[in-house]
């Protein structure tokens, strides 16, 4: 039985499609990682799964229940963080997740938990006063404080610094080696490919793709060498120096039509010591899923966007 | 049970360590109590003999309405607004039993007020009579009445409109709810308004037992029944969790 299954899943908001038959499946112990721009669909199939949305059509089971028929059999396996909020503002952290934690029969203990979310030193200090980073740690301490069986994390390193992001993820590697069915959110692809075991990338309200990391980077891959760098380099220039066309496709995203043979990857990295130029990236073979999904969509993701500064901007909506 | 325990234990000490919410509960009825019945500006109706037995009365009917409307929809507006109402709807605390410890919290912030109010009214020359049944009663009533309110603005509006109508009805039931303003000042047609609302029912069901220790007039019974009935209602089918 599959831990999360969600079948031709359909929810409308009035004459708004939000989820538009989106099938997908987790099995216990796996992290599925929902994949896609802003208003993509992503928050309302995990809040139709969640028991927040009752589907317009179509069906969703957590553990093989209805989350909304059968909620209270489903609440107390489940762990749930929520995009923003949800916390009493004026309550400590640590009063919240003994709060929280009185709610199950078999709970975390708070202080085991805050430690290891390292928010010991803010225990004391009301919600409305931690930084975004500490929110979100204290969200996701809530959402594991029940021992779930299946945790939903809505954007879980939104706002996370690197140090932080990697606390998380070791976390969500660690749910997943205690059999915990983990069905995350995000904006970011290099998050999914490491965290993930599937990826759903979805986007419109569709399924647009999925599979393994390795296998939706592979598919379609061509014999050729991407690298970032600063922008406005000399492409004719390099394209002598390696023997390949070279173009850019976005600012500071080239595409060297080549394969990607030690030494093609050897006189492009001898032409970029040469100028001196600081490379963002190289990916040779292997396309990353940022690629997979400007081919998909047709668009740049939405954490794409998101690097670019003048398009800097959160979406208002529900993602 | 210990969910619940727990979260009724969180809503009172969130309540009473809310500055805003402790000034409304306890700090104005005190205030008006004193003031008025030390400082004879009010009109005190002939059948009393001092200000502070009219006025008594009509604070405890205050402070009641305080805590079941304006402190109760404030806070749930505001649990609404930030998603707190919404988040507490995934975990296995349930939502019957979540207003079940909502309902204590106002029970238990009620009798703190009382513990307060009830001792300095009589440090003020207040005797009270010994009809507490009839104003249990009758304060339970008014805290449904009131509390159905709070929550039918709480769930349907706004946190910040819900926070200014709180206040706005806090007010208006105050002067008309012959709390420190006779209701016999009153001219006819606003008089009769006033007699209809739960707040002036509230007040003359506590001036008649615990005041007078004389029955509670039959109307004040209806009125606070029917407020009783209907707010409840109303909220329950039109409050929205999200």
């Amino acid at each position: 039985m599959a831990a999360l299954l969600v079948d031709q899943l359909v929810v409308r908001y009035g004459d708004r499609t939000a989820v538009d038959r989106i099938s997908l499946a987790a099995g216990a112990g796996t992290v599925l990682a929902l994949l896609g721009p802003n208003g993509a669909g992503k928050t309302t199939t995990v809040e139709a799964l969640e028991g927040y949305r009752r589907p317009t059509s179509g069906t969703v089971r957590v553990l093989g229940l209805d989350p909304i028929a059968d909620r209270a059999q489903v609440v107390p396996r489940i762990g749930v963080m929520l995009q923003r909020g949800g916390v009493y503002p004026t309550m400590a952290a640590g009063s919240v997740l003994r709060l929280f934690a009185s709610y199950y029969a078999n709970p975390v203990p708070p202080a085991q938990l805050l430690d290891r979310l390292d928010l010991g030193q803010v225990a004391g200090t009301p919600w409305r006063r931690l930084s975004g980073g500490e929110q979100q740690r204290l969200s996701l301490a809530l959402a594991l404080v029940g021992r779930p069986e299946v945790a939903f994390l809505d954007e879980p390193s939104a706002g996370l610094d690197p140090a932080a992001r990697r606390v998380l993820w070791e976390v969500i590697r660690g749910l997943r080696d205690d059999g915990v069915t983990v069905l995350l959110t995000t904006h970011d692809l290099d998050e999914a490919e490491r965290l993930a075991d599937h990826v759903v990338i979805i986007d419109g309200g569709r399924v647009v793709a999925e599979g393994s990391p390795a296998v939706l980077a592979r598919s379609g891959g061509a014999a050729e060498i991407r690298f970032g760098g600063p922008a406005g380099l000399d492409v004719a220039a390099i394209g002598g120096a390696v023997g390949g066309a070279v173009v850019e496709e976005r600012p500071g995203e080239y595409l060297v039509a080549a394969p990607a043979s030690p030494a093609n990857l050897a006189q492009l990295t001898a032409w970029l010591a040469e100028q001196d130029v600081a490379v963002a990236d190289i990916r040779a073979g292997r396309q990353r899923l940022e690629d997979v999904f400007l081919r998909l969509t047709g668009q740049p993701s939405a954490a794409e966007a998101d690097r670019a500064p003048k398009a800097r901007r959160r979406s208002p909506g529900a993602a | 049970m210990r969910a619940f325990r727990a979260q009724a234990r969180a809503e009172v000490l969130m309540t009473l360590r809310n500055g805003e919410a402790l000034l409304l509960a306890l700090g104005i009825p005190v205030l008006l109590l004193v003031f008025f019945s030390t400082v004879e500006v009010l009109p005190t109706p002939a059948e009393v003999a001092e200000p502070v037995d009219f006025l008594a009365p009509g604070i405890l009917a205050l402070a009641i309405m305080s805590t079941g409307l304006t402190s109760l929809a404030i806070a749930t507006g505001f649990q609404r607004g930030y998603g707190v109402l919404k988040r507490l709807g995934t975990t296995p605390l349930s939502r019957p039993g979540l207003l079940a410890a909502k309902v204590v919290s106002v029970l238990a912030v009620e009798l703190v007020q009382v513990a307060v109010l009830v001792p300095v009214a009589v440090a003020l020359g207040w005797q009270p009579s010994g009809a507490v049944v009839g104003a249990v009663a009758a304060v339970l009533l008014g805290t449904v009445a009131f509390s159905g309110l709070g929550l039918l603005m709480a769930g349907a509006l706004k946190p910040e409109l819900t926070l200014a109508l709180a206040n706005g009805l806090y007010l208006v039931l105050l002067l008309l709810g012959g709390m420190v303003v006779p209701l016999a000042s009153l001219p006819g047609p606003l008089r009769a308004v006033a007699q209809a609302l739960p707040a002036a029912a509230l007040t003359d069901a506590l001036r008649s037992s615990v005041g007078a220790g004389t029955a509670v007039p039959t109307r004040a019974w209806v009125v606070l029944a029917l407020w009783a009935l209907a707010t409840p209602l109303a909220a329950a089918r039109t409050f929205r969790w999200e």
